[in-house]
């Protein structure tokens, strides 16, 4: 039962100052976000209703948790986790991107068109041909609006052109 | 009343056609979820509860639906775990040690068709055991006051991390960002606004839907084109399925495995912070310890390697619906998701539902039991059908679950800052998986802040003011136990636990 060979001293084992960085980075955003909150909750208004506690004791203990739980992660942090390269991290960034401007094109254009690219993009991302991803994106925007909106009767996006 | 006459009424209320045909969707939806890497059960439910609500099902067929899908996926995890090594959810990690080296050896039909019924008998006996339990804990629940409830909702937190977590100070950040999101929006006892800032958008709120589906789902995304190159690589595998009938032979020598794995698993399930990964381990676990302790045999390709942990992660799902159905308290990620259903059906989960709305829960049972049937039917002449679906390619699939995620929110909401703050809720899930940060009590937080603050406020207000009222029943102090032994015992065993997870996978 005891002797599991290497399995979990290995995993403790203290790596170098350095590679803890990311949990003291979060540590010090999650207290400035601990503290953004306790100074949110202050300035909660009374309205004309009170009781015993009011509105701002639960978050100023849930602001209280924030912050403990932050310098916890200030003074003892974990081992640094498996960043992505600079090459996949902006591929994160552009997919959320393009998913903030699908969300912004879909009542401008609507669904059909506004998806078609969407999909396409991120197949195309994932590792498909050009090509066959702009048939993907067309293939996933029309089997979905067939299903969902044709069938199931959802409501989606309507554009200037009325799909 | 009577278990068996309120249990005869669920299987009317069952039986419909509509439902039926939402249970046999559900199922199979779920079990195609389930097995395709990455879609647990979690995301499997968040994807389809917009869709579910704005169908405008009522809350029976909608819960049948989801349900269904939950136990679908917890059938279909297995399939890529014995095929491909991957486990297609995390409660199927044991399975993989057992499965792949039985389906290299060619044995994948009889790998697939016993753990099919391994997962039968396992969730057949949960359900049963749900029947008997859940009443049992309501009688005691209904003794909470809001105190009592106070303090639960706290044990919930408390235990969510569960004995694997390695840093408890990462779920009580969790916890908190949930608790503080849930906050959001106007009070719901005086009526103020909380942290809006003005902001129209953000006066009822953020619709919980949308953190679920941001975080569970489109974080999936993220971390899949991260990881794209190595997702390419093992394209070239094509598992041979072989002979898919059940070998009866193997199932019987496999009973008693079968049998403990359950037993374990059902428990694990109904403590808080066990669920069913623990469930399943245990009972693999246990199970090299009673008849293979040499370990001759076990992890390379062992059959009763396989039906112990299926059974087990089974039994642990539908021993998991005990505390979320008797007290509103979900125990795992995946249940928290169908809280999520109840309370968007405007269903308040806990004692006052099986004296409220019987007809929700037993229907709800009497669904669960057949699903079951139909579950194994499914799994074992089809399960060649669910695996021709993992010759997908997941550069085409994840770009479709996406969208079908944006449908789903859009279609709720209809308002592209929703949509926009899901995309938000997705990068943070993303960040907050980098570092560790479990999701689950996120969500739990979200969905059951304003309960927690509500029946904390009304205890206050019913002491006039004395917080000594959360320590003022013996109950209250036995809840507060629970909970600090829940937070306290993974800071000493966590690593150890999880780090006998992981060596025996990576063995």
């Amino acid at each position: 039962m005891e002797a599991e060979p290497g399995s979990a001293s290995m995993q403790t084992i203290p790596k170098a100052k350095d590679s803890t960085m990311s949990d003291r980075i979060f540590g010090v955003f999650g207290l400035l976000l601990a503290i953004f909150y306790i100074w949110a909750a202050t300035i909660i208004k009374d309205s004309f209703m009170v009781d015993v506690v009011g509105p701002r004791a639960f978050p100023y203990m849930v602001g209280a948790v924030l912050g403990i739980s932050s310098l916890y992660f200030i003074f003892r942090p974990d081992d640094e986790p498996a960043w992505p390269l600079f090459r996949d991290f902006a591929e994160i960034v552009f997919a959320a991107a393009v998913m903030l401007l699908y969300a912004w094109a879909l009542p401008e254009v609507g669904f059909l068109i506004s998806t078609v690219f969407a999909t396409a993009y991120l197949t195309w991302r994932l590792g498909t041909k050009p090509l066959w991803s702009l048939v993907t994106g067309v293939l996933t925007s029309g089997g979905i609006y067939v299903v969902f909106h044709l069938i199931l009767g959802l409501s989606l996006a309507k554009g200037p052109l009325g799909f | 009343m009577d278990i068996l006459s309120l249990l005869g009424a669920g299987f009317e209320v069952a039986l419909t056609p509509q439902n039926l045909f939402l249970a046999l969707m559900g199922c199979f939806l779920g079990t195609l979820m389930g097995a395709l890497p990455g879609l647990g059960p979690a995301n499997g439910v968040a994807i389809l509860i917009p869709i579910a609500f704005s169908l405008g099902l009522g809350p029976t067929p909608s819960l049948i639906l989801l349900t269904s899908v939950y136990y679908g996926a917890m059938y279909g995890g297995r399939i890529s775990s014995i095929l491909l090594n991957i486990p297609g959810d995390e409660p199927a990690m044991m399975t993989c040690l057992d499965g792949y080296p039985m389906a290299k050896q060619g044995k994948a039909g009889e790998a697939l068709s016993l753990s099919g019924v391994a997962s039968f008998i396992g969730a057949f006996v949960a359900t049963c055991g749900l029947v008997v339990l859940a009443p049992q804990l309501v009688k005691i629940a209904l003794l909470f006051g809001p105190a009592e409830y106070f303090v639960l909702f706290t044990v919930a937190f408390a235990t969510l991390g569960g004995i694997t977590s390695t840093n408890q100070a990462k779920s009580a950040f969790a916890a908190a960002l949930g608790l503080g999101i849930a906050m959001i929006g106007s009070d719901s006892q005086t009526g103020s606004q909380r942290f809006t800032f003005d902001h129209i958008h953000l006066y009822d709120g953020i619709d919980f839907l949308i953190a679920i589906v941001g975080l569970f789902a489109l974080s999936e995304v993220f971390i899949f084109l991260e990881h794209h190159r190595s997702s390419i690589a093992r394209k070239s595998e094509t598992p041979k399925v072989g002979r898919i009938l059940p070998d009866f032979k193997m199932i019987l020598r496999c009973m008693p495995s079968i049998g403990r794995g359950t037993a374990l698993g059902f428990f694990a399930g109904v403590l808080p912070g066990a669920g069913a990964s623990l469930g399943s381990f245990l009972a693999y676990s246990l199970e090299k310890q009673s008849v293979d302790r040499a370990g001759d045999t076990f992890g390379k390709g062992d059959p009763r390697g396989v039906a112990a942990p299926e059974a087990g992660n089974n039994a642990a799902s539908g021993g998991a619906l005990v505390p979320m159905l008797a007290l509103g308290v979900p125990g795992s990620g995946t249940t928290a998701v169908l809280l999520a259903v109840l309370l968007q059906l405007n269903i308040t989960p806990g004692p006052l539902l099986f004296t409220k709305n019987p007809e929700v829960v037993w229907g709800l049972i009497a669904a669960l039991f057949i699903g079951n049937f139909m579950l194994l039917a499914m799994n074992i002449p089809l399960v060649g059908l669910f695996t021709r679906v993992l010759m997908v390619p997941t550069r085409i699939l994840m770009p479709v679950v996406a969208m079908i995620s944006f449908v789903g929110i859009y279609s709720i909401t209809g308002s592209t800052f929703d949509v926009m703050l899901m995309v938000g809720f997705g990068v943070a899930g993303w960040v907050l998986r980098k570092l560790e940060v479990p999701l689950v009590p996120v969500i739990l937080g979200i969905l059951l802040g304003n309960q927690m603050e509500v029946n904390l406020r009304r205890a206050m207000t019913i002491s006039d003011g004395d917080w000594l009222t959360l320590v003022g029943s013996p109950l209250a102090i036995i809840l507060w136990v629970i909970a600090i032994t829940g937070f306290v015992l993974p800071m000493y065993f966590g690593r150890r636990v999880r780090a006998r997870m992981e060596s025996n996978r990576h063995e």
